[in-house]
């Protein structure tokens, strides 16, 4: 009997976390598509904001996907050998590196946005391009491919596949290409998942770096908040979660893929 | 090619990125920090200048109070979701984790939706009491927006933990004759400690630094990251934001490493 | 004379089928005496641990299952409450705490005062031969020293039942043997009832008072080792228990015609075939010419003891025969084979 009272506890303060977690967004959905918040979903039920929000912040929304899908792009370039080469050296100098490379992580956007401005200010070319926020998505988003590249590196043991296929007479970049890249692929996806999403979301740096014509969904998002009518920034909301949210499904299915996976092995 | 050349190969984009837009520009962000009128006793301004020291005080004890509060919920749902297997389970725990990657804007605009003028919590309270409650655009605001975006990620983190603890260590404390809330004061809490320190230094790194919650909610709460951003564009103060941010990002990264050393590898995101 | 202490136990009836549909257990009804240490012995999946745990509390049986404490029905006691003493497979040992911590654990929860509790403390360190380890942290400790951390902590609450899953597993096998004499002197000096789980029939052999086979959730043979050992009741039980030769052949007149020849056979069974079990030791060699029973050396392997040989033609398939180290006996030799009558064990048919 007493089990059960605690479980029933349990249960009901679990449930009103999730609320608290859930009405808001539900709120803030519903309210993109309401005809007046104030008068509620009597009003009626309407598009006319969500066609608004196209026709104010469309740009917003393009540069976004641009920003995201270019930074996984950099990222798997940039990203994936580079989780090799660090692991396959090993060694103090690759877990500095490591480290280096996962300061973004630890430093708030601000700080990384203000150095990038102080930086390449100066380039005013440079500076007003949509690369601008690029490079500053790219260093914020780095760590997370690597990072999940190298784990899945070290639970495949790369190093005795590596041993094999150069036993057999195959050259680096073969191996690389071959070998390593196809079987270090749940990492790769799981990192570039994790790319998208967060660049998708990124604000606070993306704030700092943005000019009037480099404007990403984050940063149109604000400026609806602070000066647009409620619904109307309510159904720009509503834009990104549709955004956004199938993006993070399809992460938590994965990442319960995998993780069944493994279990099996 | 030999294997050095290739890896070496391999870590020359990442070595240029990291060095031309991280590693160049935090150097150059140091060394304006210390170019203003105060040189580098910009540094300690953080903590001898009584108006950043209040700012400094108050971020810390807002993020403190955050990470014991989202601590003790997570850890409260979190045992409870792993340890017992009801229908709806699933749906329970992706509903709590969503809002993993919603920048902290948007939560900004969703506690408003809740505690604002015109937000859900007035209009009940006002039902029943005939008064408005509006606390969205103060600390208690930004604390509810802190507390939302940290509970996915502290969670998550926990559920992992309470998966791996060994069932025969709480049977062998029942075996011994203690009742459920010894085992949980005994073993199951010490044994979580680290994923306590480990999440608890990445919720209070974040909420450190976190800066879109705080601009949506006003511009006028006073944390560290709404100072940073005043001084830089509204008082043009560029050394002082520079010295400021630094001093935010040393802080972070302490804790941070702190964590490290319990063996945590979760990672952050957005704020 | 060992004195006895702690509760007679009785499982009447209990049998587990899990969540999922496994059948773990079987109906069993097994009685144990005060004071008597009984080994569950078996291959794993055989429901030896599942038959511990239902006994300690940490599950409950099929409806219909009851466990009894003296007479007193305890089925829906739970373990905190049954004050049992249990030793896990993996120690379970609490690593927040010290050693002295850990095995007063559980005189705390009963709110014994500090001064009893460290004194009780001390006598189960000096007990357990731990003395000096005390303050030790629990990641400090060697395996065997472990095992004696856990045992004392089981102990120290004089528990009515002592229940053993398989405590000696995890360590290697010298370490293992000479724990498994130490334990056998400890279990005899407390005197509590005692039931232990293990796979390893030498161990119980050691150990028990009397020891329960089990097989596939199922209860074969209970015994004391000796007659579990000459006298197996099934196959199974005579296989599982030491080596074992089991022949098929068949018995008329007090003989049991094998292939090789015939063996004298005491028991009164009925004429027939019949499957019968010798252990390799009850076999003697001897001269093949005018033996009743020979055969021809496969195979001599010098074990270290003794020498075991490969003997085949006597019976349908080889026939293992251990012999004093003493004995010249090379591959291919032909050999008479002599087995005292009562040392053939007729098997029922079946498994």
């Amino acid at each position: 009997m007493r089990d059960r009272i605690i479980f029933a506890g349990q249960l009901a303060f679990t449930l009103l976390v999730t609320a608290f977690l859930v009405v808001p967004a539900v709120l803030s959905m519903m309210a993109g598509v309401t005809a007046n918040y104030f008068r509620g979903i009597r009003s009626g039920v309407t598009l006319d904001w969500v066609w608004q929000v196209w026709g104010l912040y469309a740009d917003t929304i393009g540069r976004s996907f641009l920003i995201a899908l270019s930074a996984l792009v950099v990222c798997l370039v940039v990203g994936v050998p580079a989780a090799y080469g660090l692991y396959r050296s090993g060694g103090r100098l690759s877990r500095a590196v490591e480290e280096i490379i996962t300061l973004p992580l630890a430093i708030p956007g601000l700080a990384i946005a203000l150095a990038l401005l102080l930086a390449y200010g100066g380039f005013s070319d440079f500076r007003r391009s949509w690369l601008f926020i690029l490079a500053g998505h790219v260093v914020f988003t780095m760590p997370f491919m690597v990072r999940s590249v190298i784990a899945v590196l070290a639970a495949i043991d790369v190093k005795t596949l590596d041993e094999s296929a150069s036993s057999l007479g195959a050259s680096p970049w073969r191996r690389f290409r071959d070998v390593i890249v196809p079987n270090a692929r749940p990492g790769i996806l799981a990192g570039s998942l994790m790319v998208v999403t967060l660049s998708l979301g990124e604000f606070n740096l993306t704030w700092m770096l943005h000019t009037p014509l480099t404007k990403t969904l984050p940063v149109g998002l604000a400026d609806s908040y602070a000066s647009m009518r409620l619904e109307v920034a309510s159904a720009y909301t509503l834009v990104f979660f549709i955004m956004i949210i199938p993006l993070l499904v399809a992460m938590q299915l994965y990442a319960g893929q995998s993780a069944a996976a493994r279990r099996r092995r | 090619m030999s294997l050095k050349t290739f890896i070496g190969l391999c870590l020359l984009p990442l070595a240029v990125v990291v060095l031309a837009f991280f590693l160049m520009p935090m150097a150059r962000l140091i060394v304006t920090g210390a170019s203003g009128e105060f040189g580098l006793k910009a540094y300690a301004a953080i903590l001898l200048e009584p108006r950043y020291r209040a700012t400094l005080i108050n971020t810390v004890v807002l993020s403190a109070a955050v990470t014991a509060a989202t601590l003790a919920i997570s850890t409260v749902a979190g045992l409870f979701l792993q340890r017992h297997h009801f229908s709806g389970r699933s749906v329970l725990i992706a509903l709590l984790t969503f809002p993993l990657a919603f920048p902290g804007v948007v939560v900004g605009f969703m506690i408003i939706l809740l505690a604002g003028r015109q937000g859900l919590i007035g209009h009940i309270t006002q039902a029943f009491t005939g008064q408005k409650w509006v606390f969205a655009y103060s600390m208690e605001g930004l604390f509810l927006g802190y507390l939302y975006f940290s509970i996915p990620r502290v969670i998550l983190t926990i559920m992992a933990a309470v998966e791996k603890l060994d069932p025969s260590l709480e049977e062998a404390a029942r075996a011994l004759g203690a009742g459920p809330w010894a085992v949980q004061r005994d073993v199951v809490l010490p044994a979580l400690r680290p994923a306590f320190v480990a999440s608890g230094a990445i919720a209070f790194a974040t909420a450190m630094g976190a800066f879109g919650t705080a601009f949506t909610l006003a511009t006028n709460i006073d944390v560290l990251p709404m100072l940073i951003y005043t001084e830089f564009t509204l008082s043009a103060n560029i050394a002082m934001a520079a010295a400021l941010s630094v001093g935010l990002g040393l802080v972070a990264w302490a804790v941070l490493a702190l964590a490290r050393t319990y063996g945590g590898n979760t990672v952050a995101a957005a704020g | 004379m060992k004195a006895e202490h702690g509760v007679a136990v009785r499982a009447e009836n209990c049998g587990k089928t899990f969540a999922d549909g496994t059948r773990a257990l079987e109906p069993v009804n097994l009685d144990i005496a005060r004071g008597e240490t009984v080994v569950l012995l078996g291959p794993s999946g055989c429901g030896k641990t599942t038959m511990l745990r239902i006994i300690a509390g940490l599950e409950q049986p099929d409806p219909g299952g009851r466990v009894l404490f003296n007479d007193a029905d305890v089925t829906r006691v739970p373990i905190e409450q049954r004050n049992v003493g249990m030793v896990f497979q993996s120690y379970a040992l609490f690593p927040n705490m010290s050693v002295a911590d850990n095995i007063g654990y559980g005189l705390k929860i009963r709110s014994i005062g500090k001064a009893e509790r460290e004194a009780r403390v001390a006598e189960l360190v000096e007990l357990t031969g731990i003395e000096g380890l005390e303050r030790r942290r629990i990641d400090q400790l060697s395996g065997g020293q472990r095992q004696r951390v856990a045992l004392a902590r089981a102990v120290a609450v004089r528990p009515s039942v002592l229940l053993l899953d398989e405590p000696l597993t995890a360590l290697d096998a010298a370490l293992r043997e000479r724990l498994r004499g130490e334990l056998d002197r400890l279990l005899r000096t407390l005197g509590i009832t005692t039931i232990y789980v293990t796979h390893d029939q030498a161990e119980a052999m050691v150990l028990g008072d009397r020891i329960v086979v089990m097989s596939k959730g199922a209860i074969a043979q209970i015994g004391r080792p000796r007659d579990i050992y000459f006298a197996p009741a099934s196959r199974f039980v005579a296989e599982f228990i030491g080596a074992a030769n089991i022949v098929e052949g068949d018995y008329a007149g007090g003989r049991l015609k094998l292939a090789g020849g015939t063996l004298p056979l005491a028991n009164g069974a009925a004429a027939g075939p019949v499957s019968a079990m010798i252990r390799p030791e009850s076999i003697r060699i001897i001269a093949a010419e005018g033996a009743g029973l020979s055969g021809r050396v496969d195979s001599v392997s010098f074990v270290g003891d003794r020498q075991r040989l490969m003997v085949s033609g006597a019976a349908a398939t080889a026939i293992l025969v251990d012999v004093p180290n003493s004995l010249t006996v090379n591959a291919g030799d032909r050999v008479g084979l002599a087995v005292e009558p009562g040392a053939i064990r007729v098997l029922a048919s079946g498994k």
